[in-house]
């Protein structure tokens, strides 16, 4: 097991009050495998990636409880130091926007290269040659010129690959994608896709990817984790997940997906908005929005019940819903 | 970049026509007569006034005036004064004089303005956050002539730990006048960086660098720094053309033989030739000064292009 999420509680004290961004969040990747994380805006995907990188913005986020452990060492309580070393080597991070994530006053090639000069000790030729090598891996065109440009004269896909690029600097085992494609038109989303499929087998890296999109989860994905209000509802590989939903969220969600069999029919929603973190619901958080709830949804948190190996629901009727 | 650079420097033609002529004007066109009570008590003799005005083409229609003056000028002629000096030769002793103080004053400004936006842009609201608001907000409110009467006291007089007026205008002599002149725009450049570190530290960017695993010291002195520094550099820029244009206060308490006080000077005892000469200079000072903080901010910033 390269990687494991446990029982990860994040809030963000603010002025407002406390936002219990993640209850109990607990996911695990191993090597070569990619795990989906699947979920709405604002229910944890993102602050979930940024806690195992140590990276989230303190205060307001505060880790409360849980665990993140990398090759079974355990990151929250490890020194500041080692979490740094374990950044970019041991698990990479590529974002949403590339163009922000990126800075704009230096090179993409300088910003590639820092890494290999600070962290292996590279002289200035050799990580520009290696920065070359990492751009021509992406796969964008005349790297050798373009390692000399700036990240604005770069177009969006080939600035998503900039970044992917600089991710693999270091050869990380886990790479932590966060919405890589959210940015790009449609058709640039798919090279991305395949381009990160593909390294991850090269490399055998384990890859966690956050989306809010079924589409791309759909392809590339090995297990899936789906995400609400800081919650996993729902956890199980891809195939059994896309056959029958364990939770009625997940169902819902895959209800509202666009089909080309049900053209003409108005497409489904899922009805209200995501809770306020500030205020979560009581016993189960989709209870407010869920097509079957019952009384006992809204008076008890409902546990993960298993649905058969490495798959769970955390709904009081899972095994009704995964039934149909 | 080249054609960008000439467009503006064409475009500096008619800005320094304009103003050299607006300031002609200010000069010799005032009504009464520029030599009545140039000589002492007695009424200047007749012949006197016939000699300068014939010098200074006073007779001629204001346009002819000054174009004659503009022609001299680019002839590199600022003509002599009342009193028969060269221009040119009191420009040229006291102009590095007030660029000695100008570079002192923006390195004072610079170090010291960037370093306290930068620690307190860091933390928010903690102490020294405060402390740099509160004693910005004092140097912003206090006027300069306050404070440089001010120093001189209490530095010079009480303390006695320098000479409370500049015998010679070395660089070691213009640091305290330095640190005066630069004081209101050390809590500007103190307040601006503070603010462009603050709005800077939580961009996306800085989160990449994090999760890059670099230390904490390069992402603030190379990601943060290079980006933040943008609009305070360019705000120096400009600073260091207004301090080129003399400091008038600021020499005038230390007694700083710079060009302020020459300008100074020449108002009260309107001598017309010495301070159209002075502001000449100055104007062109100014102009090339916001054109280079026009080119460093397309050096700074990738981005912007002048093409």
């Amino acid at each position: 097991m390269l990687l494991e999420v446990e029982d990860l509680h994040v809030e963000f004290r603010t002025r407002d009050g406390v936002a219990r961004v993640l209850n109990g969040v607990g996911y695990h990747v191993s090597a070569g495998e990619t795990v989906a994380v699947l979920g709405e805006s604002g229910s944890g995907k993102s602050v979930t990636a940024q806690a195992i990188m140590g990276i989230l913005d303190t205060p307001p986020a505060f880790v409360t409880r849980g665990s993140v452990r990398f090759r079974g060492e355990e990151l929250l309580t490890a020194s500041p130091e080692r979490r740094r070393a374990i950044r970019a080597e041991g698990v990479a991070m590529i974002f949403q926007d590339a163009l922000s994530a990126l800075n704009p006053v230096f090179t993409v090639g300088f910003q590639i290269e820092e890494q290999l000069r600070l962290r292996r000790g590279m002289s200035r030729a050799d990580a520009r040659a290696r920065a070359i090598e990492l751009l021509d891996l992406v796969r964008i065109p005349a790297a050798r010129q373009r390692v000399r440009e700036y990240p604005h004269q770069f177009s969006g896909g080939m600035r998503q690959r900039a970044m992917i690029a600089m991710a693999l600097a270091l050869d990380p085992e886990v790479l932590i994608a966060d919405e890589p494609t959210t940015a790009l038109d449609v058709t640039v989303q798919a090279q991305i896709m395949d381009l990160l499929a593909e390294v991850q087998r090269e490399r055998r890296m384990g890859l966690v990817l956050i989306t809010h999109d079924l589409g791309v989860v759909a392809e590339v994905a090995d297990r899936i984790v789906v995400m609400y209000a800081g919650r996993i509802v729902e956890q199980a590989d891809a195939v059994s997940l896309f056959r029958a939903p364990g939770h009625p969220y997940t169902a819902a969600l895959m209800r509202s997906l666009p089909r080309l069999d049900a053209k003409g029919a108005a497409l489904e929603t899922i009805r209200g908005l995501p809770p306020s973190l500030l205020r979560i619901p009581s016993g189960c958080p989709f209870h407010p929005r869920c097509p079957r709830a019952e009384d006992v949804c809204a008076a008890r948190v409902p546990p993960d019940v298993p649905l058969g190996p490495g798959r769970s629901s955390a709904c009081h009727f899972a095994e009704e819903v995964v039934g149909g | 970049m080249g054609r960008y650079v000439l467009r503006r420097l064409l475009q500096m033609v008619p800005v320094f026509v304009g103003t050299t002529f607006l300031i002609y004007v200010l000069v010799w066109a005032v009504p009464g007569d520029p030599f009545e009570g140039k000589c002492g008590e007695r009424d200047c003799p007749a012949s006197y006034i016939t000699m300068m005005r014939e010098r200074f083409n006073l007779d001629d229609p204001l346009l002819l005036q000054y174009w004659k003056y503009l022609v001299n000028l680019l002839q590199g002629d600022f003509g002599v004064t009342s009193s028969g000096v060269q221009v040119v030769d009191r420009i040229a002793a006291t102009f590095p004089v007030t660029l000695r103080l100008a570079l002192v004053a923006l390195l004072v400004e610079a170090v010291i303005g960037i370093t306290a936006g930068v620690v307190s842009g860091l933390r928010d609201r903690g102490f020294l956050d405060s402390l740099v608001l509160v004693s910005t907000l004092f140097l912003i409110s206090i006027p300069v002539f306050v404070t440089g009467y001010a120093v001189q006291l209490v530095f010079g007089l009480q303390l006695g730990w320098i000479a409370p007026t500049v015998t010679t205008p070395t660089f070691g002599n213009l640091i305290v006048p330095g640190f005066v002149l630069a004081s209101l725009s050390m809590a500007y450049v103190a307040r601006l960086s503070r603010a462009s570190i603050a709005e800077n530290r939580r961009a996306d960017y800085v989160r990449t660098a994090l999760a890059k695993g670099l230390p904490t010291r390069r992402i603030v002195g190379v990601h943060l720094l290079r980006n933040s520094l943008i609009p305070v550099i360019t705000f120096l820029g400009t600073d260091l053309g207004a301090f080129l244009g003399g400091a008038i206060v600021t020499e005038g308490i230390f007694n700083v033989p710079g060009v302020g006080g020459l300008v100074f000077r020449s108002i009260l005892t309107k001598d017309g030739a010495m301070v159209t000469g002075v502001v000449t200079v100055l104007v062109l000072v100014y102009l090339l000064m916001t054109l280079l903080v026009d080119l460093l901010y397309a050096v700074l910033d990738p981005r912007i292009r002048y093409d």
